[in-house]
């Protein structure tokens, strides 16, 4: 039930933030629409903690935030070492261990893993993460597991 | 005020610019398929950001920046699937990345997946 709400109340927003016309006749075709959704998805039997995942929704914005300031400072990393060329990159292959117990967290440690620039995750497989680094300082950043750390306390909500 | 807002919405432009930029020569520059796939990432997140950011600070009116949260929003969820999506493919496909070896010590190397 608290996902299907989560899920109408988005579904609602993101219509009203697109639409920009309010009149009633708009209005209730963004009714309709919303109605329809849900019954599909209730149909594909979707609509669970992993669609909807509103038991983070405490701890993200703190969670986004230190992201952000990551992903800002590896641009410049990766930026600086594209302009210094190719001699001063060591590309690096390395298996990390993820400390999430649920899929989500994996996702998440692994989408925060791609999502700063200079690693990349290439494949998940249990609790390993098989990362692949433009230097060699991106992973033992990684291995000193603060990312990891935060998103198992982000994790922890559930 | 608005000399302010226009000012730094120019800034960010133009740092945006300087890291699409940055990102492209990256692509051109960098030696194989997942070095590359990094300066992808440079374009994807904080460019994106920046040039948005930039145009959030010439929003007309509230609707507009709500748009452009939104798009900024998906950009930061969408990127990272499509990136793993594409060096996963890569990686099914045996192509092998391009390892240094030179200052390697034994000890990462136990760390290292058999290949």
């Amino acid at each position: 039930m608290r996902h299907t709400i989560s899920l109408s109340i988005g579904l609602l927003l993101f219509w009203l933030l697109n639409s920009g016309h309010y009149t009633l006749m708009i209005l209730s075709l963004c009714v309709v629409s919303i109605v329809i959704v849900l019954t599909i998805v209730h149909k594909m039997d979707v609509v669970d903690h992993e669609a909807q995942p509103v038991h983070l929704s405490r701890k993200f914005p703190a969670y986004s935030l230190w992201l952000s300031k990551e992903i800002v400072l590896s641009n410049v990393t990766v930026v600086k070492h594209i302009w210094l060329g190719n001699e001063s990159l060591s590309p690096t292959l390395t298996t990390l261990k993820a400390s999430q117990i649920t899929d989500m967290g994996k996702v998440i440690y692994a989408s925060s893993i791609t999502l700063t620039p200079g690693t990349i995750a290439l494949d998940l497989v249990g609790d390993r993460i098989m990362v692949h680094s433009l230097l060699r300082d991106n992973i033992t950043a990684l291995e000193s597991g603060e990312m990891d750390r935060r998103v198992s306390r982000l994790e922890a909500q559930c | 005020m608005e000399t302010i807002l226009s000012i730094s919405s120019a800034l960010c432009l133009l740092i945006g610019s300087f890291l699409c930029l940055s990102g492209g020569v990256g692509i051109l520059r960098f030696p194989d398929f997942y070095t590359r796939m990094h300066a992808v990432g440079v374009t994807d997140t904080l460019a994106a950001a920046m040039i948005l950011i930039g145009l959030m600070l010439q929003g007309p009116e509230w609707i507009a920046i709500l748009k452009l949260i939104m798009i900024l929003l998906m950009t930061l969820f969408i990127s990272p699937t499509a990136s793993h999506a594409l060096a996963q493919a890569a990686i099914r496909n045996s192509l092998w990345p391009l390892i240094d070896t030179q200052q390697e010590t034994a000890e990462e190397k136990s760390h290292r997946t058999p290949s």
